[in-house]
């Protein structure tokens, strides 16, 4: 039942960096507004690192490209995304992943 | 709504003694969704070597479904403090937009009621509370310290559950949960594009942003990738949006 500092040090910076963008436009956009430009950077955020990150995971292993014909990930992916296109449940779509590459490494 | 709709509805808002229970109700809704995506952190968190109290000092400060699945999944594979952040900072940007969308309700309250109401604000409190501004002029503090609350709550005994649950497997890939992290990113990548109608951009976008970070990070081992590929695919994201 421990707390490693390392992992404190991980936290409460993470806590840190999610707290201030949840209150600050709260607390200052009823005095200022944000620029147009922000804005529509700021749309793009969610899209850009969430792809990113899927990029990451599906295509680099161990600092090097995944070969594309033994990727299983890869493959577990598509009816990952049909799910989720299909139901637009992000629980479902975890679930919908998991079974699918449990089924993949059992076949392949 | 016009003008006069808004002056009717605004009679029956603010006030109200009932509010934070009716806060508290208008959250069920979305109860399922906290528990199950909590329960499948706790478990994530738990099988990346997090003990009980960590799990439960995450979700208490950090609060945040796909910040704590990479906190898990980067502290397993052993990254940076500093590329935990960075990567988790990106992640929860998006808050400025919930938060700049409210703060138009919230007009009334002093900056530190205003941080109250922002500091547990998530994506499900956002659908909810933005959903109940479109019939009033303003929104209810204590129904909003309701909606948050017991939110929060659920999340916080969905992660400690799913973490006790978590001690028991002992073999995560077994039950393909090294896929729950990546299975989570397309989840949300697919559910942010078809929730708004510039799919075409979107998609651009998106593909921009997996080259630069797959690019990246072979050359550059680490978490660097997602965060390049994230400043800039943003930005050319936004030059394309303004030119056309």
């Amino acid at each position: 039942m421990e707390v490693r500092w390392d992992v404190f040090l991980i936290i409460v910076g993470s806590a840190l960096v999610t707290f201030l963008p949840r209150v600050v436009p709260l607390m200052v956009l009823s005095r200022m507004e944000l620029p147009e430009w922000g804005i529509r950077w700021l749309n793009y955020v969610p899209i850009s690192v969430m792809a990113a990150l899927v990029g990451q995971e599906l295509f680099v292993n161990d600092g090097q490209l995944t070969s594309l014909w033994t990727n299983v990930e890869l493959l577990a992916a598509i009816p990952t995304v049909l799910v989720a296109i299909k139901t637009r449940s992000l629980l479902g779509t975890v679930v919908a992943g998991m079974i699918s590459i449990m089924i993949l490494r059992y076949l392949l | 709504m016009s003008q006069e709709e808004l002056r009717v509805k605004s009679f029956s808002s603010p006030g109200d003694q009932g509010s934070f229970v009716q806060g508290v109700k208008d959250c069920i809704p979305t109860l399922l969704g906290y528990l199950s995506i909590g329960f499948a952190a706790g478990v994530l968190e738990k099988t990346a070597g997090l003990s009980i109290m960590e799990i439960t000092l995450l979700s208490v400060l950090l609060y945040a479904g796909s910040a704590q699945f990479i906190a898990a999944g980067m502290i397993a594979a052993g990254s940076s403090a500093t590329a935990i952040v960075i990567t988790i900072f990106f992640v929860n940007l998006r808050h400025i937009l919930l938060s700049a969308a409210l703060s138009p309700y919230f007009r009334h309250l002093t900056a530190f009621k205003n941080m109250l109401v922002g500091s547990l604000l998530t994506d499900e409190t956002f659908g909810v509370a933005i959903n109940e501004a479109a019939k009033k002029k303003q929104l209810n503090e204590k129904w909003m310290h309701g909606l948050n609350l017991t939110a929060y709550l659920n999340w916080i005994f969905a992660n400690i559950a799913g973490a006790y649950f978590g001690q028991w497997i002992s073999n995560p890939e077994k039950l393909g949960l090294d896929f729950a992290l990546p299975a989570m990113f397309i989840g949300l990548l697919v559910l942010a594009i078809v929730s708004r109608k510039k799919i075409r951009l979107d998609v651009i976008v998106a593909i921009c942003a997996v080259v630069i970070a797959v690019g990246v990070t072979i050359v550059y081992p680490g978490n660097m990738g997602v965060i390049i590929a994230t400043v800039v695919a943003s930005t050319i994201g936004m030059v394309i949006d303004k030119w056309k």
